[in-house]
């Protein structure tokens, strides 16, 4: 969230469009009932109608996978009606750039692009410099070259009827959404987005929000309360692991993963460093050598000398372009390339896209340690409905862990809160924290590696004093390593610091060795003031529900990230009734500013408000991305139509689309003809791992699944309640059939289409008669930019069982 | 005529069915074993073990477009219970302070099906083998306690307000009048009658069967 939950109070208008969060996030409605019982507006936008759509003041429904198109349509609207935010939009987003001539569009294609490689060269899309470096502007957006004009061309092809036609929206519906969210492109109102796995598990997942992103730029929505663009997350800490790289592409703090052609620290840094030649620009990330040299010290402690490049050599490194996400890992697994596994807090054999092919990578294991609170269909994939135990070669070893209540800790929420946790009780049996489990295992790779073995030094060197003296893994120790520490006796701007004390933020990080931090978001949530996570205090000394003394917030307390955008010129607050900062007597007050320099008026001292980019200013245009800087309407891999309407192209240009034998699709297929969609239920959490065994939950919903419309279910001679098979060119999966008027059939491209949706909250292990899960349904394919699979637009049959 | 009172607000209920499993957790009842019956609304029904039952309902408006009710149905702990017209025991007693309708365990020695027709909202189940009859008991040990209902502590978007039954009444006024604007319909249900009052956008019968009495 560029926002955080409360502040969904603050808003004018809030779009719930590819989440269910009533459904989902409960707790989110508290605030959204807060905002509408202050007058605003509530939209939801889904291919069923929800929870969320029962409390909505509008609903209407769009085909899944389509969501480019129903927000290029609302682009095109914002400037045709000239609804957008012109001063925020001239002065903070980079409308005004020029791009440069070999920039091109056509055919669905952006220029650069290679066919064989299914991939752009995106120098194509660079902007145009001066002589002086400086990337050439006309504020006012007129220049036929500039972003705005070029992205005014590329969604005049979204005219309602055209969307219309493509997601199955009726035309006046679409203009009503687009007109009342559109409205909060004036100074005193805020529109906000709350959107979840409805929008990222697409090949286009990136660009969904991407195009969000940009109507959220033209509105001038970014950076004020009750507007930002904001990620419910699917799982209490998913934010705080991402955050810690739980992914492969990142190492923690956003830090990039070492390639393998930056041998040394410098060359990392030089590639990693962006730089900006405009003075006016912050350019934030100018400072990742200081991010990057106090995460190795924090790795490898005193072994970390300049002399041996911090231990740079010691840190894995992947060669250019590999990609070790999800749907490769289980690829390789599939293949025998991978010999063991540790399953930690997940569910592979029910969770993972292609769910078939997953649980036959797992046999093709020598050994899976399965680390869960309770027994799963991962751990218990060998005697399986199906499965011949005798020739599975797979060792399984569990290993019970303790749950959130059964350990101290922090946990980061979607608002990027990190609140600290006490340990309530202890955990039952065998049972032990992952820490100590972690701990255990980091001690005897040690122990192991001191008997010999190859390139011993990045394990031996380790530094892992996160130990209590009961010899029992110490959270406090480690989030103390997280923040970081002074290493040796400095002085910095006048204030002396001694080796050993905790570093006050992230502005004080060095880049010559002198200081540590595990992760430098974090730096400051554990300082001379104490565990600022653990924080309860309740003032809201703004009024506007940030609660500055409760928990913590990354980074350094800023509640509200682009904060700076959320006043003119001269540091007003664009309408008192959405102030969060504002200048006053030479400095800021309110929420912790994006960096403490004095407002746009001041053009000696002042940075641009987009402190992150390098360029300084938000992206309307986003030259960064795989699959084109604007987002382009793209049909699902698996789809009801035989062509694209929008372009020539039909999938995303750039997905990757897997060839092996368990790889199977089909689109527009006869034999499939029902597109369907996956979603979550409040009583089950993920795949059910913890929830199935509760007899509370399960009794509200005991079994698998298929919601459809009268129509479809009367076409098949399918009565509410009947068992039912749903089957895709990968697996079939028995269903109990909910016949619903919330599914309605959409016209698309002239044809009537259907939609079905089914929940991923079950597993054959438990309860009996449960069901199984609908990941034996779904693709395995990736949006090209993240490799999240396209769980939620697929194509199915029903059939009565 | 004291005590307390709850306020559902049926426009802010989103069936999260935290009340639901609150109800269950408090009361420390077990899950009945139910099957997927084409609904979300599980158990289907109330039983011996389950108090609170959250109703789905849903259908089309007459321009066509789908609608989806929830109610968190229980006990409306009535100002003059039928489900009591036969109670000469005190098997069932209305505790003066709290207005609480609380069946004992003598309720064995009723005639059920008087008890059950005798509730507009056919909310009392007994149990077959031990002939008790249960309901609701609008949390007496917790509101007895200072502690506010389960189900209400529960309800994370406000649905239900518990409180002394005057309070709760003038807020059930401004409630149904601010609702008023956006759905000319709103009313609450019952007021004067029963102590669980909901407020509702459209008519009653359309939540359940039952929702205003049979």
């Amino acid at each position: 969230m560029t926002n955080h939950w409360i502040d969904l109070k603050n808003s004018d208008c809030i779009l719930v469009m590819g989440s269910n969060a009533a459904a989902n996030h409960p707790i989110s409605m508290k605030w959204v009932q807060r905002a509408k019982d202050k007058g605003a507006v509530l939209l939801s936008v889904d291919p069923r109608f929800t929870q969320t759509s029962a409390k909505a003041d509008f609903y209407t429904a769009l085909r899944s996978g389509t969501d480019v198109a129903f927000l290029g349509g609302m682009i095109n609207y914002i400037v045709n009606n000239n609804r957008y935010f012109k001063e925020y939009v001239a002065e903070y987003t980079n409308a005004s750039f020029i791009v440069g001539d070999k920039f091109d569009f056509a055919d669905g294609l952006f220029s650069g692009y290679n066919k064989e490689k299914r991939s752009y060269d995106k120098s194509t899309w660079a902007y145009k410099k001066n002589d002086k470096g400086t990337i050439e502007k006309d504020p006012t957006l007129q220049n036929p070259r500039c972003v705005f004009q070029l992205m005014k061309k590329h969604y005049s092809r979204y005219a309602p009827e055209q969307v219309s036609g493509i997601t199955g929206t009726p035309v006046e519906d679409l203009l009503k959404v687009y007109d009342i969210y559109s409205q909060t492109g004036v100074k005193d109102k805020a529109g906000t987005i709350m959107y979840a796995m409805g929008w990222t598990q697409h090949t286009v997942g990136v660009q969904n929000i991407r195009a969000m992103s940009m109507i959220q730029l033209l509105l001038g929505n970014i950076g004020i309360p009750g507007g930002g663009v904001n990620a419910l997350r699917g799982e209490s800490n998913v934010q705080g692991s991402t955050d810690h790289a739980l992914l492969f592409h990142i190492l923690p703090g956003y830090l990039k993963t070492p390639v393998s052609t930056f041998q040394t620290l410098e060359a990392y840094n030089k590639a990693s460093a962006p730089v900006s030649n405009d003075p006016m620009s912050a350019n934030w990330w100018q400072n990742y050598p200081k991010y990057s040299t106090s995460l190795l010290t924090a790795m490898w402690g005193d072994a970390a000398k300049k002399e041996n490049d911090f231990g740079y050599g010691w840190l894995p490194k992947i060669d250019p372009g590999q990609n070790f996400s999800w749907l490769n890992l289980f690829d390789a697994m599939y293949d025998g390339k991978i010999k063991g596994f540790f399953a930690w807090g997940q569910n592979p054999a029910c969770s993972g896209a292609n769910a078939n092919k997953v649980r036959a990578a797992l046999a093709k294991l020598d050994w899976l340690v399965n680390v869960n609170i309770f027994d799963n269909e991962t751990g218990s994939f060998w005697k399986a409905p199906g499965q011949d135990p005798k020739t599975i070669k797979t060792e399984v070893f569990m290993l019970p862990c303790a749950a959130s209540m059964e350990k101290a800790g922090s946990i980061t929420n979607s608002g990027r809160w990190a609140q600290w946790r006490y340990k309530a009780v202890n955990a039952p049996g065998d049972a032990r924290p992952d820490g100590d489990i972690l701990t255990d295992l980091m001690l005897r790779v040690k122990k192991l590696y001191k008997a010999g073995g190859k390139f011993p030094d990045p394990i031996l060197n380790l530094k892992w004093d996160y130990v209590d003296a009961h010899g029992e893994f110490d959270p406090i120790a480690a989030a103390k390593q997280i923040n970081g520490f002074f290493l040796q006796d400095k002085e910095i701007a006048g204030k002396q610091f001694k080796k050993g004390d905790l570093v006050p933020a992230f502005g004080l990080l060095q880049a010559d060795g002198s200081t540590s931090a595990g992760n430098w978001l974090y730096t400051q949530s554990f300082n001379a003031d104490g565990n600022n996570m653990a924080r309860r205090g309740k003032d809201d000394p703004t009024g506007m529900g940030l609660y500055p003394k409760w928990g913590w917030a990354w980074p350094v307390n800023r509640r509200i990230l682009y904060n700076r955008a959320s006043v003119d010129a001269s540091g007003k607050p664009w309408s008192p009734n959405k102030a969060i900062i504002e200048w006053k007597e030479g400095k800021w007050v309110g929420d912790v500013p994006d960096g403490p320099w004095p407002p746009m008026s001041d053009k000696e001292k002042t940075k641009y408000p987009f402190i992150m980019t390098a360029e300084g200013f938000g992206r309307v245009f986003g030259p960064g991305l795989q699959d084109g800087p604007f987002p382009e309407h793209y049909e699902p891999l698996e789809c009801p139509i035989p062509n694209n309407p929008m372009n020539k192209q039909y999938i995303n240009p750039t997905a990757k689309i897997f060839s092996g034998k368990m790889d199977q699709h089909l689109t527009c297929d006869p034999r499939f003809p029902f597109v369907a969609t996956t979603y979550r239920v409040t009583e089950h959490w993920q795949t059910g791992v913890m929830t199935r065994w509760q007899p509370w939950l399960i009794e509200a919903e005991p079994q698998m699944f298929v919601e459809m419309s009268i129509e479809l279910a009367k076409m098949r001679g399918i009565n509410n309640g009947d068992k039912v098979k749903v089957s895709s060119p990968r697996g079939e999966v028995g269903c109990i059939a909910i016949v619903t008027t919330r599914f309605r059939p959409f016209k698309v491209a002239g044809i009537e289409v259907h939609e079905v949706g089914m929940p991923w909250s079950f597993g054959w292990i438990t309860p009996k008669d449960g069901g199984e899960s609908v990941n034996l349904l779904t693709p395995n394919i990736g949006d090209p930019n993240t490799m999240i699979p396209e769980s939620k637009a697929f194509m199915v049959n029903v059939i009565k069982s | 005529m004291p005590g307390y009172s709850i306020m559902v607000d049926t426009s802010k209920c989103t069936a999260c069915r935290g009340c639901q499993i609150a109800c269950k957790q408090w009361n420390v009842l077990p899950g009945t074993e139910t099957r997927n019956l084409g609904t979300h609304q599980n158990p289907p029904d109330f039983n011996f073990n389950t108090y609170k039952v959250v109703r789905f309902s849903e259908g089309s408006q007459p321009d066509g477009k789908a609608f989806w009710y929830f109610m968190t149905d229980q006990c409306r702990h009535c100002l003059s219970p039928g489900c009591m017209a036969t109670v000469e025991n005190g098997e069932i007693i209305q505790d003066e302070k709290t207005g609480a309708v609380l069946y004992t365990p003598k309720t064995k020695d009723l005639d059920f099906n008087a008890v059950r027709e005798g509730c507009p909202f056919d909310v009392p189940r007994q149990d077959e083998k031990s002939k008790l009859i249960a309901k609701c008991t609008l949390c007496f040990d917790r509101i007895t306690n200072n502690m506010i209902p389960a189900c209400v502590k529960s309800c994370p978007t406000g649905a239900m307000t518990f409180g002394p039954r005057e309070e709760i009444l003038e807020l059930v006024g401004k409630t149904v009048d601010g609702l008023k604007k956006k759905f000319p319909d709103a009313k609450a249900v019952n007021a004067d009658e029963v102590r669980v009052i909901y407020v509702v956008t459209d008519d009653p019968a359309k939540y359940y069967k039952y929702m205003a009495g049979r």
